[in-house]
């Protein structure tokens, strides 16, 4: 059975990082050119991980799905990014961005990698200013910061609401200079199928061009992982329409263990379902609970007008319940305390399915062009999707799947246990735990891709010969080049009668009911028969028109649609093996209250899951999670 | 509502294209545009046809993957929308749309509604970009930039690299993607060292791509889903007309050593 090893740094916490640095082995800078990296997937983990090695020398090739780089959904982030630089003085250290991080993920990550994290979060701000990153600034010309959730300090930098885009941008620039000077090779229209393992290691991959239907293999030295989160096994969610979890899945099936699947992020502030059409949620950034107010009727089924109900018939809920946080308790606290205001029948809007963001207070206190400079593209948004302006008549909310904690399992190297294949960002599991806080999905993608993984991967391949391999030779990589011809020819032949969306919307359905914001024994034991049905139903009965041989939307989606199923049901044994309450999984069963019930004296370890062959259910492999640092407590925000 | 749809269908870069005809009945107001049309390759499907191609990924906005000339406007009515944001509110019962690809030599078709926009990346390729390594980068707080420096070249960073300008373009231009780099990069303090270089090399690309050239009509900012102003092409030639007269290649001897 396959071993764990986290390979966390002896020593003191704020010592581990820069001693683990020196004890590295290095590559000598006339090496690094002989060692090909491949990187898969170019958001800001990949994008910023790809510029970085190539500038130190390794020869890398990256590959993407999108016709361009800059398409990739870490565009789409936002309210900002994390950085413990405490210019506003208030307090903040790397001391305190860490403690938030741990409690924050309600005591489920990795100490010393969280620790990490926050060491390099003000090397980021440093990197992203000096590329040209237009950061929002005061007057004097000094950096702005805004405050977000699960935090009491003001360490939130910004770019309007479009953070997100921006750090990309300066990522993809990095990038497509180190094109221009040959040191990158880019691969668009390319989607990794398969990965190769050969001789115990991760030595490529194997890519369909999603333009001509060619299937090709690409060996390397190592191969990086950047491939984003899995929240589109639900069908609805913040997430990008192609975002999904095939490359991870593919890696999953090849020996890499999955963790901790079933920690899903709901975010507390999306625009509502407004019908069965609906493709994908908005999110309304979180940033703006800074300055709006979350209430609902205090009388159940109150249809009257918001502007019709008096203070006095209001519930502020979240400033009720959570005085020192107010409306910026972290997400997961506030997603539970909308659905609860909800489940009680005082939800507003469509379906009861709603709550009020409201910004009268603020509009009132700092005025309208106050609010406009710091939110206006969101309020565009808000009114071009609802038809209602938010100036006006208050927003309506209601959470949705935004981010996946879980993901491939790496070690303190950010190396997954299949050695040679690294995983960063979003896509790895490590530092969040069972909640994600805000502002720090940008932060950990541009740590690891910019300053984690270019010297860890160093270690690695200093212990490794750079040799080449015939891809078109080795029984590795022509095997895995057969395997994704046939899974294509599968799909193709199976000439059913539903459509691959028709399946998707099920297993979303399935898994929003079963294993979304509150989970119970009897549900998940019900979506582990359901699930398996479906994926059988799906194999026999799919319709995927066209051909193989050129661009076939379908036949793309119905691979990602396939791995998306057999992902659901291992969230859902991973969510009903975890008999207590953390962070993003809340079983009803283990609760005070309405808050979560953690057991630590069971679950204080990381699930992670390994294959064990098609129809098998997975092996569970235990990481313990071991406090030395941060004292382990019930988390409190009141 | 029920509407009549004339889509481009082409299967490939080099066979011939023709607008088809679909109606499609049962359309809610509450939809976005592609919402619509995945209702519509929803029903292809059923019927045993191919569904239409097109590109399309956030529905938020901001990927800037989504391009449909909608009844001849880029990105269709909406003002300051992609479209993904475009809803079909902006449509009444019976309406007939018109809906085809982006169209420029420079952005060769691939298929349906999908064009090649790879010659945006080239164009950054060329110079769209600050020359820093990873690492070494001092305080952020060490560079003082105004609130309104760095409000303005905000302004021009928000581009998605849609294409809706060259679309809209009488003559193809791409001077609106082009001048909002340089502008956002000019205006900084950290994009100063290589201001001339890249605004010659930008200039240069954006016409071996193929793009036509600015005749200033304007119709670029009016398309444009983040409402980039064509200030940024006033920029771009001043820039590249300084450049043009004062930019000396480096030395191949200097920095020897």
């Amino acid at each position: 059975m396959t071993e764990l090893n986290s390979r966390i740094p002896a020593g003191p916490i704020e010592k581990k990082w820069d001693q683990h640095r020196f004890d590295m082995k290095l590559v000598n800078p006339a090496n690094k050119r002989k060692y090909d990296v491949i990187v898969v997937g170019a958001g800001l983990a990949g994008a910023s991980a790809a510029a970085t090695m190539a500038e130190l020398g390794y020869n890398v090739s990256c590959f993407v799905f999108h016709d361009s780089p800059r398409r990739a959904h870490s565009i789409a982030a936002q309210g900002g990014i994390n950085a413990a630089k405490n210019y506003q003085n208030d307090g903040d250290s790397v001391y305190r961005l860490f403690y938030d991080t741990v409690k924050g993920g309600d005591f489920r990550a990795r100490e010393a990698n969280v620790y990490r994290l926050a060491q390099v979060s003000v090397n980021i701000i440093d990197q992203c200013v000096a590329q040209g990153v237009p950061f929002a600034r005061e007057y004097g010309g000094l950096l702005a910061n805004r405050s977000f959730g699960g935090a009491q300090v003001s360490r939130t930098f910004y770019a309007r609401g479009q953070t997100g885009q921006q750090l990309l941008i300066g990522a993809y620039q990095a990038l497509e200079r180190q094109i221009a000077l040959g040191k990158v090779k880019m691969h668009t229209h390319s989607e990794m199928l398969e990965l190769v393992v050969a001789d115990g290691r991760a030595r490529g991959i194997v890519v369909r061009n999603l333009l001509t239907g060619a299937v090709t293999a690409h060996a390397a030295d190592a191969v990086v992982l950047a491939t984003g989160g899995y929240g589109n096994v639900f069908f609805l969610s913040t997430n990008a329409m192609y975002s999904n979890v095939t490359a991870s899945w593919r890696a999953h099936k090849k020996g890499a263990a999955f963790a901790n699947p079933c920690y899903t992020q709901i975010h507390p502030t999306c625009i509502p379902v407004s019908g069965e059409h609906q493709s994908k949620l908005t999110l309304m950034s979180e940033s703006l609970r800074n300055d709006g107010r979350v209430w609902v009727p205090k009388k159940q089924g109150d249809t009257r007008p918001p502007s019709q109900i008096p203070e006095s018939e209001r519930d502020y809920y979240l400033e009720r319940k959570y005085p020192s946080f107010g409306n910026l308790a972290p997400r997961d606290i506030a997603s539970r305390a909308a659905k609860e205001a909800c489940d009680d029948g005082r939800g507003v809007g469509p379906g009861g399915l709603g709550v009020y963001l409201d910004f009268a207070d603020s509009i009132k206190r700092l005025g309208k062009k106050t609010i406009s400079e710091r939110y206006g593209n969101l309020f565009d948004m808000y009114q071009r999707i609802t038809d209602e302006n938010p100036y006006e008549v208050p927003m309506r909310i209601y959470p949705a799947v935004h981010y996946t904690m879980g993901g491939l399992w790496v070690d303190y190297n950010l190396m997954s246990n299949v050695p040679g294949l690294h995983v960063i960002g979003e896509a790895n599991f490590s530092d969040h735990g069972a909640n994600r806080l805000g502002a720090s999905a940008l932060m950990q993608g541009l740590a690891d891709g910019y300053f984690v993984l270019p010297y860890t991967i160093g270690n690695y391949l200093a212990g490794v010969k750079p040799e080449k391999v015939d891809v078109n030779t080795h029984p590795a990589f022509t095997d895995a080049v057969r395997a994704v011809k046939q899974q294509g020819e599968t799909l193709l032949g199976i000439k059913g009668k539903r459509t691959v969306d028709s399946f998707h919307k099920e297993l979303g359905k399935i898994m929003w009911d079963k294993c979304g914001m509150a989970r119970t024994r009897e549900g998940l034991e019900e979506a582990l028969q359901r699930i398996p049905a479906l994926r059988e139903e799906f194999w026999r009965n799919v319709n995927v028109p066209g051909s193989g041989a050129s661009l076939n939307q379908s036949l793309e989606k119905a691979g990602r649609v396939a791995d998306f199923i057999e992902l659901g049901e291992l969230m859902c044994r991973d969510a009903l093996h975890r008999e207590e309450s953390c962070g993003g999984h809340f079983r009803v069963e283990y609760q005070d209250d309405g808050e979560a019930q953690r057991n630590d004296d069971d679950f204080a370890y990381v699930a992670a899951w390994e294959w064990a062959g098609n129809g098998q259910a997975q092996r569970l492999l235990k990481e313990p999670l071991v406090y030395e640092n941060v004292k382990m407590a019930t988390r409190s925000y009141k | 509502m029920r509407l009549t749809l004339h889509v481009w269908r082409q299967s490939g870069p080099s066979t011939p294209g023709k607008l088809e005809t679909y109606p499609i009945d049962g359309v809610d107001a509450d939809m976005s545009f592609l919402e619509m049309f995945d209702m519509l390759n929803e029903q292809l499907t059923l019927e045993g046809k191919e569904p239409v191609a097109f590109a399309h990924d956030c529905r938020e906005g901001i990927c800037g993957s989504c391009n449909m000339m909608i009844s001849g406007q880029a990105h269709g009515p909406w003002k300051g929308a992609t479209t993904c944001q475009l809803h079909m509110r902006a449509f009444k019962d019976g309406d007939e749309i018109w809906v085809e690809p982006w169209r420029a030599k420079a952005f060769p078709m691939v298929k349906d509604l999908v064009v090649d926009r790879s010659a945006f990346d080239r164009i950054i390729q060329a110079g769209g970009y600050i020359s820093v390594n990873t690492g070494g980068a001092r305080d952020a707080n060490e560079i003082l930039i105004g609130k309104e420096v760095v409000d303005e070249s905000m302004d021009a960073a928000a581009c998605i690299g849609c294409g809706a300008c060259v679309a809209a373009c009488p003559n193809a231009s791409a001077s609106l993607f082009t001048g909002a780099k340089i502008t956002h990069l000019g205006l900084l303090p950290q994009g100063q060292p290589e201001r001339d270089r890249r605004a010659l090399a930008m200039v240069e690309q954006m016409d071996l791509e193929g793009f036509g050239h600015c005749t200033l009509t304007g119709e670029c900012q009016e398309a444009c889903p983040k409402e980039i102003s064509i200030d940024v092409i006033k920029r771009m030639n001043r820039d590249y007309a300084v450049a043009a007269a004062r930019y000396v290649e480096p030395k191949e001897t200097a920095g020897a050593g």
